[in-house]
Parts: structure tokens; C-alpha cells; sequence
């Protein structure tokens, strides 16, 4: 995988290694971002594999256990229950946003990245910028994570606790972060100088990055009409069956059937899961299809032979197919889909540890040529 | 840069701002007290259940399916906002590949920018009422996502022209 002295020199002289400078705003943005969505997938990974179905086991069972309190006309165990469900619930939900907040705040700092040339400030004020907005992006997943084990414990509100407060703070530095770079950007488009920024980064039409993008863009259309087919069939078929059931189960629970609630639940429990499925298929093939679109554009600072890029290219695409479809598949086919589609996350998170470390290549080697000159 | 790129970057990323503005606000205040509502009605639903009482278990289910409706919709919105401000942004930095005339390039923009914003507020306003206006606005909104996207995967798929 390795890469010729003279071809390297031609490519950055091309690129303007000034751009990617130690700790310029660029590079901060373009490892963090890289670095945020690996920790995001494998965090997405591990709670998939080690919390995701036992949570959503021991759900079922609360729910269930409810159902027969209520059958036995035992009021104070349905309490009990609910308030595991609410727990469980709890912890699944945090865990998700978690996973999700770090990748998109992965995915924003790639964005904010690209668009560093138009951000009409100093080096230094989009250096700052970019530090607050790492420094928030990586606050409010951990604090997120935290809001299950910390709960209200010295908390001075009644209902947010010191975790959910941190996690907000969070938010609220990705936000002035992002909004510096927007008044950056709005200075250069009044400036009218826009039009003379070049970027070398942008006009790469490598095979590795012509994949990127045309696979990305085909998977976010996809995404975008099976999204659209599932508000049209399933949505409101959804929404008024998980209604349904929960009501069947109580009326049958008053008539003391035991039966019709043991149905229940388990139509509740198919119910769910067709939920959950068709709605993650959605979500990651938009998201796939982003992230290989973003990475097409950064492809130039990938240090790896051009057989290899297209290569490791088409590992991410084949993984960003393989997830969502086997995902679909998983009601059906159970865990033998299951499996796939985990394997399909792997291959994107080996693609894009694989183009993180090409990166990590190039720093190094135009910080060594920049030692040379020195 | 052309007036397309601009109008999806700018957009894109006033959107985004927005998005994640409705986010902040809504895990501040309302987020909290929807659970709180969901989680109240489903025990009380049960609760009633237990008691006997299937007029109280049913009104409570109607309280649990308006509460998780709104739930559900006003989770979708931030996420939706955002999500489509990010797509502008990359189909907006990457919109010089796209091989239309400049005048049928802005027409997709544009579409793509109005479907972005018009397609979470048709869900938002469903919210408030759970007639047939907000959900075309919905349906409008995403019908013009879906669109320009195409027309941006042909202009993109679209062959090299020799001077390029």
C-alpha cells in the first residue's frame, strides 16, 4: 500500500499542504470527524451486539409481566413494571442517541471541513472554532451516555439531571462552533470573493472518489424512497396497531383472558420489531450514502496506492448495502441476516479506519517535508 | 461559485442551524415531560386495567396514543431538518459535477432546498392538526426531495463532456 516520493510531491503541490497545516481548523476537523464516526460505529456496534436485544428482551418481559399484573388485578406489580419498562427504555434510548449524535456530529465536522477555504476568518479563529466544536461534539454523546447512571444526584432541577445538563452544554458549543463558521461563510459570499476560492481538494476525479460519490448518492436516493414507501404503507398502519394491541391487551386483561393477552404481547413484540427494522434500513442507507459522498471529496489526502483506494472504496459501499438490506431481511431470515448486517457495518468501519489511517499517512509525511524545509 | 452551490451550502447550513436550534429547545423543555406523559398514560392504561375499569383504561390509551404520536413526529423533525441540511451541503459542494445548464441546476437547488424545509414542518404541523393540509405538505415536501435527487444521481451519472 505504499506510495511513490515524486508521485506524493505532485499530489500535494496540487492540494496546497498549507490547507491541511498541524492543527489547522481542516485537519481537526477532517481526524476528529473521521474519529468521532469510528468511535460512534463501534459504540453502535458494541451496544447492538451486547445491550440492544437483551434491553429489548427484558422490555417485553416487563411489558409482559404488566399485562398479567393487570390480568391478576395486581395494581402495585403493574406499577413495578412500568417502572422497569421506563428504566429499560431509558437506558436503550440514551445509548442510541449516543451512537447517533457522534457520527452525525462526525459527519458535520467532515462538511464544516470541506467548506474551510469559503470560512472568511484568520487561521487561528477557525482553529478556535473548530476546537469548540470537537470539544462539544465529544461533550454531549458522553454526557448523553452518562444520563442513565447519573439520574437527579445533586441535580438543582427537579426534572434534568447534571449529565442531561452537560450534554446540553454540548450542544450548545456545536452550535456556536457551527454558527462561527456560517458568519464565515456569509463574509465571504458579501465579499463577493467566493467565486476565487479554488480547492484542489474538490477537483479530484479519482476512480475511488467517483465511486464514493455516485454509490453514495444512489444509496441516499434509495434511503430516500424506501422512506417514503414506508409513510405511505406502514406509518399509520404502525401507529394505530401498537394503539390496538395495548388496548386489546388491557380489555382482555378486564376479562381476565389470559390468552388474548399472551397473543398481544407477542403481536406487540412482532409489532416492534418490523418498527424498528424498516425504520434503520432507512436511516443507514441515507447514512452510508452521505458518508461515502463525503469521503469521495477527501480522497486526495488518503496516502494509499490507487488500487488500493478503489479497493477499500468499494469495501464501503459493499458494506453500505449489505447493512441496510440484511437489516430488512432480519424479521424473516432472524439471525443469519442479523449476522450479515453486522458484517456489513464491519466492512464500513474497516473502510474507514482503513482511508483514517491513509490520512494519518499523509500528515505525517507533509509534516516531515515541512520539518525538511525548516 | 454559482448561485445553485450557494444557495444549497447557505441553505444547507442555516437549516442545519435551525435543526439543531428545534433540538436544543426541545430536549430543554418539552422532551422531558412528552416521556414523562407517555410513560404516565401507558402505567395508568394498565393501572385501570388492573382496577377493572375499562372506561379509564381506554381513555388513557387515547392519551398514550396522542402523546406518542406527537412524540414520534416531533423526534422525526430534528432529525429530518438535520439530516437533510447535511445532504445540501454535500450535494452542494459536490453540485460542479452535476452536468445540467446552469438554469435547470438552480431549478434543482431550489426543489431540494424547499423539500428539505417544507417536508419536516408538514410533519410538525401535524402536530397541531391531524388533517389532511399538513400531511400533503408532507407528502410535497418529500415528493421534491426525492425528485431533485434523481435529477441530481443523472446529472451527476451523466457523461463527461470532452471539454470538461
Amino acid at each position: 500500500m505504499g506510495f511513490s516520493k515524486s508521485s506524493f510531491s505532485e499530489k500535494t503541490h496540487k492540494l496546497d499542504a498549507s490547507s491541511f497545516a498541524p492543527l489547522s481548523a481542516r485537519r481537526l476537523l477532517v481526524l476528529g470527524g473521521i474519529g468521532l464516526i469510528l468511535v460512534g460505529m463501534l459504540f453502535g456496534d458494541i451496544f447492538a451486539v451486547f445491550v440492544l436485544h437483551q434491553n429489548a428482551a427484558r422490555v417485553g418481559a416487563s411489558l409482559a409481566a404488566a399485562a398479567h399484573a393487570a390480568l391478576a388485578g395486581d395494581r402495585s406489580a403493574v406499577l413495578a413494571s412500568f417502572q422497569d419498562v421506563g428504566s429499560f427504555l431509558e437506558n436503550r434510548g440514551t445509548k442510541v442517541d449516543t451512537h447517533v449524535h457522534m457520527i452525525d456530529f462526525g459527519y458535520l465536522a467532515l462538511m464544516l471541513a470541506i467548506l474551510q477555504p469559503w470560512i472568511a476568518f484568520e487561521e487561528k479563529a477557525k482553529r478556535d472554532f473548530a476546537w469548540l466544536f470537537l470539544a462539544g461534539a465529544a461533550l454531549l454523546p458522553v454526557g448523553v451516555f452518562l444520563i442513565h447512571y447519573v439520574g437527579l444526584a445533586y441535580s438543582p432541577l427537579q426534572t434534568i439531571g447534571w449529565a442531561s445538563i452537560f450534554a446540553d452544554l454540548g450542544g450548545l458549543l456545536v452550535i456556536l462552533a457551527t454558527l462561527g463558521f456560517l458568519l464565515g461563510l456569509l463574509n465571504r459570499f458579501r465579499s463577493h470573493a467566493a467565486a476565487h476560492v479554488k480547492d484542489g481538494l474538490l477537483s479530484d476525479r479519482s476512480a475511488a472518489g467517483r465511486l464514493l460519490l455516485g454509490g453514495g448518492m444512489v444509496l441516499v436516493l434509495a434511503g430516500c424512497l424506501h422512506g417514503a414507501y414506508y409513510a405511505a404503507v406502514d406509518l399509520y398502519r404502525h401507529e394505530a396497531l401498537d394503539s390496538s394491541i395495548l388496548t386489546e391487551m388491557a380489555k382482555a386483561a378486564v376479562a381476565n383472558d389470559a390468552g388474548t393477552v399472551d397473543r398481544s404481547l407477542g403481536a406487540y413484540g412482532q409489532l416492534q420489531g418490523d418498527k424498528a427494522v424498516k425504520i434503520a434500513a432507512h436511516a443507514h442507507s441515507i447514512e452510508f450514502g452521505l458518508l461515502a459522498m463525503m469521503l469521495a471529496f477527501f480522497q486526495p489526502y488518503v496516502r494509499l496506492r490507487e488500487t488500493w483506494k478503489t479497493r477499500w472504496a468499494y469495501v464501503l459501499i459493499l458494506g453500505s448495502v449489505l447493512l441496510p438490506v440484511c437489516v430488512l431481511m432480519e424479521l424473516r431470515y432472524g439471525l443469519v441476516a442479523g449476522g450479515l448486517a453486522d458484517f456489513g457495518g464491519l466492512l464500513v468501519i474497516l473502510a474507514l479506519l482503513a482511508m483514517w489511517i491513509g490520512i494519518l499517512r499523509y500528515t505525517g509525511q507533509l509534516d516531515s517535508q515541512a520539518g525538511g524545509v525548516r | 461559485m454559482s448561485g445553485s452551490r450557494r444557495l444549497l451550502i447557505g441553505g444547507g447550513i442555516a437549516l442545519a442551524l435551525w435543526g439543531m436550534a428545534y433540538g436544543l429547545w426541545y430536549a430543554v423543555f418539552v422532551e422531558h415531560q412528552v416521556l414523562n406523559g407517555i410513560g404516565v398514560s401507558l402505567a395508568a392504561a394498565f393501572d385501570a386495567a388492573a382496577s377493572r375499569s375499562p372506561g379509564d383504561a381506554e381513555t388513557a390509551f387515547r392519551n398514550y396514543e396522542e402523546a406518542k404520536y406527537v412524540y414520534d413526529r416531533q423526534v422525526d423533525v430534528h432529525g429530518h431538518w438535520i439530516g437533510l441540511a447535511m445532504l445540501l451541503i454535500v450535494v452542494g459542494i459536490a453540485f460542479d459535477r452535476v452536468r445540467f445548464a446552469g438554469r435547470q441546476k438552480l431549478v434543482l437547488a431550489s426543489a431540494l432546498l424547499a423539500g428539505a424545509a417544507i417536508f419536516p414542518l408538514g410533519v410538525l404541523l401535524q402536530t397541531f392538526d391531524h388533517g389532511a393540509i399538513p400531511r400533503g405538505i408532507a407528502i410535497l415536501g418529500s415528493a421534491l426531495v426525492i425528485a431533485a435527487l434523481l435529477g441530481i444521481t443523472l446529472g451527476i451519472a451523466g457523461r463527461e463532456a470532452p471539454s470538461e
